[in-house]
């Protein structure tokens, strides 16, 4: 009897994966909300508006999402945890203030309910063809961080996570879903560690790292006397436009990508399931990694020896994980709904034969297509 | 207090161009902040992109925003909700605010968002070389309509009172005093007020309109100006070639 209970959590609910964005973002300590309907993401959207007000946070609908990213990084400047949710055609809408929020440091989360595109494509129908969108979308050069859930449990912690990495490293930072996981419903234990990075309060120090180190500085707020100077143009580490000058826009550009590529091995974080002797090795993310999850159960039980990378998250890319198991296995295959965007990826460091299971048409990958391909020899 | 203190000595002069109205509104702008005797250390002033958005940005000694091309009431928004304690000012151009912008303007009067938009009117893009704006005047030239505007322009103040704009008002930099007091005026509107600044670019839309002397642009300033009630703009029968000015509540 006692043994029963301790296995249903008393913390744990049967909600589905946008209701665990909206928990996660919440007990991470978002307290700012703005945002612009989009299916299948406006779930989120509709929660926000209901819980933010209850939580002491500010929820807004603007007029569009140019204007919800520009509100988000407005409120992170004033002192918010801020947050906005989409899917791709309005992320699309969003890149140019995602590169302002990269060139200023502005901590923000980004949440892409992924659909099937391109443009309006299958609203309702599932996709992940935004791999390369939150990765190169904005114009210019610098790194990103996209974390890839796949289950809602973990929808759950790494919106969460979004959050601590958003302050540690002062930028924005994308949570990756679609539309399987935003309406699938399993059970979450919200009882989970969440770590909330505060933002000291600091003055008189440059807001854009001093110029020895490249590490971010501790994000500064308005209204505190600092007489912030915020551009999006090149700036010095105070903040002052320096347009026309080699070495300011250099180090800029450098400050932006190496935060990230510094700890590229930290953050790429994977997760390896019977690697160790497979002979072929599926890679896949999000909801295609529990299709092929499935099939490598599948392959297992047929005695094919078989494996699965996942990657938590895309960006930065796990090149490390991905060459070792490139040399281990006797070929990749990757799992993923687009037409290879990941693949490509994959192909740049592996150094064994990659294949892929890809499928465009707001459909699941079934494990059977996967299994097809394991098969193949 | 001296005006020199609310500006960013490291950075000065500024990059305006000789005879640029920009500053005429700079300086109408921080007397009004002075004279109010309004805390600069927390005001938050946010930009969009083009010569108009540089006034604060960097020259101001405050918080400044300068943001994205005719966003800066979007970012403002974000900003002003999540800390209402701030008094949050946005300065940018024509082009910026109503032409790329329109959006985020009308939504924000709609809202009655507790800022102060301020808009610097010289009726042309100057930063990109002197392209139509939704602000030209029918007929005039400019690079992208070297024919003349085929079009007609926005009244802006017209559009955000049919909004409902609490508090709009317009005068031109050839009326320095009358802005300052309409600046002042919209700095203690609790809720959205809206200045519209009539001011010139002489490099511009001076150059490709037969008025390089800045003085000439001024003149035309005071010649296209007459005094008008809110009623008469929002009813927009200005006379050809004129413009109300005034406030509008
Ligand atoms: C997205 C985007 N499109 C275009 C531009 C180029 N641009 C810079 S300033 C500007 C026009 C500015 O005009 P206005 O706001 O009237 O300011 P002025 O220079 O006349 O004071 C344009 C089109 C840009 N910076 N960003
Ligand atoms: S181009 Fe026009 S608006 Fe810009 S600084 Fe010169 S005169 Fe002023
Ligand atoms: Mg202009």
């Amino acid at each position: 009897m006692n043994d029963e209970k301790k296995k249903v959590k008393p913390t744990g609910r049967m909600m589905d994966g946008n209701t665990a964005c909206v928990e996660g973002a919440l007990r991470a300590g978002c307290n700012f909300y703005a945002g612009y309907p989009i299916t299948p993401s406006s779930e989120i959207m509709n929660l926000m508006a209901r819980r933010m007000p209850s939580a002491g946070g500010v929820f807004i609908q603007m007029e569009d999402e140019i204007a919800s990213i520009a509100a988000v990084i407005g409120a992170s400047w004033a002192g918010a945890r801020a947050v906005t949710a989409t899917s791709g055609p309005g992320l699309t809408l969003m890149l140019e203030n995602i590169g302002y929020a990269l060139a200023t440091e502005t901590p923000c989360v980004i949440i892409d309910v992924q659909r099937c595109g391109p443009s309006t494509g299958q609203a309702t129908r599932p996709g992940q063809g935004d791999v390369m969108q939150v990765r190169f979308g904005a114009s210019g050069d610098y790194e990103t961080i996209a974390l890839a859930p796949w289950s809602v449990q973990e929808v759950y912690e790494m919106t969460g996570r979004a959050f601590s990495l958003a302050e540690r490293y002062r930028m924005p930072v994308f949570l990756l879903t679609d539309e399987l996981l935003a309406h699938l419903r399993e059970v979450v234990d919200l009882d989970t560690d969440v770590e909330i990075v505060e933002r000291p309060e600091v003055h008189g120090v440059p807001p854009f790292g001093d110029t020895r180190t490249n590490a971010p500085t501790p994000m500064p707020r308005f209204g505190t006397g600092e007489k912030l100077l915020v551009t999006g143009s090149a700036h010095d580490e105070w903040g002052y436009r320096r347009t026309t000058d080699p070495a300011v826009q250099r180090r800029l550009t450098e400050r932006i990508a190496s935060k990230v590529i510094k700890d590229r091995v930290e953050l790429a974080e994977v997760e390896e399931f019977h690697t160790d002797d497979a002979e072929v090795i599926l890679v896949s993310f999000g909801f295609s990694a529990r299709s092929s999850h499935a099939a490598m159960r599948l392959a297992r039980d047929a005695g094919m020896k078989a494996g699965l990378l996942r990657l938590k998250a895309l960006w930065p890319f796990p090149r490390e994980a991905v060459r070792r198991l490139g040399s281990s296995a006797e070929r990749l295959v990757v799992v993923e709904m687009n037409r290879g965007m990941l693949r490509r990826e994959v192909e740049r460091v592996a150094s064994c034969p990659v294949q892929g299971v890809h499928k465009t048409e707001g459909e699941p990958i079934h494990p059977r297509e996967i299994l097809d391909v394991i098969q193949q020899r | 207090m001296d005006i020199g203190e609310y500006l960013r000595q490291e950075v000065m002069p500024t990059p305006f161009c000789k005879g640029c109205g920009h500053g005429i509104l700079m300086h109408a702008i921080l007397v009004a902040i002075d004279e109010l005797g309004i805390d600069f250390g927390n005001m938050l002033f946010v930009s969009g992109i083009g010569c108009a958005a540089w006034i604060p940005s960097p020259h101001f000694a405050a918080d400044t925003l300068h943001t994205t091309h005719g966003r800066p009431i979007a970012f403002a928004t974000g900003a002003k909700l999540f800390n209402p304690e701030l008094d949050v000012v946005v300065i940018s151009g024509d082009g910026d605010l109503v032409s790329i912008g329109g959006n985020h303007l009308i939504h924000a009067v709609r809202r009655d968002l507790d800022v102060t938009v301020i808009m610097a009117n010289n009726r042309v893009y100057g930063m990109t070389g002197g392209q139509l704006a939704s602000t030209t005047p029918h007929d005039r030239i400019t690079a992208t309509t070297p024919g003349g505007n085929p079009e007609r322009d926005f009244d802006t103040c017209r559009l955000v009172l049919a909004c409902g704009a609490g508090y709009a008002a317009r005068y031109s930099v050839a009326e320095p005093v009358n802005l300052r007091r309409v600046i002042k005026n919209a700095l203690q509107h609790k809720g959205f007020s809206f200045v519209e600044a009539m001011t010139i670019c002489p490099t511009q839309y001076g150059r490709m309109n037969k008025m390089p002397v800045p003085s000439q642009m001024i003149e035309e300033l005071k010649s296209l100006c007459i005094s008008g009630t809110r009623a008469q703009v929002m009813a927009g029968d200005a006379p050809e070639g004129k413009v109300y000015v005034g406030e509008f509540i």
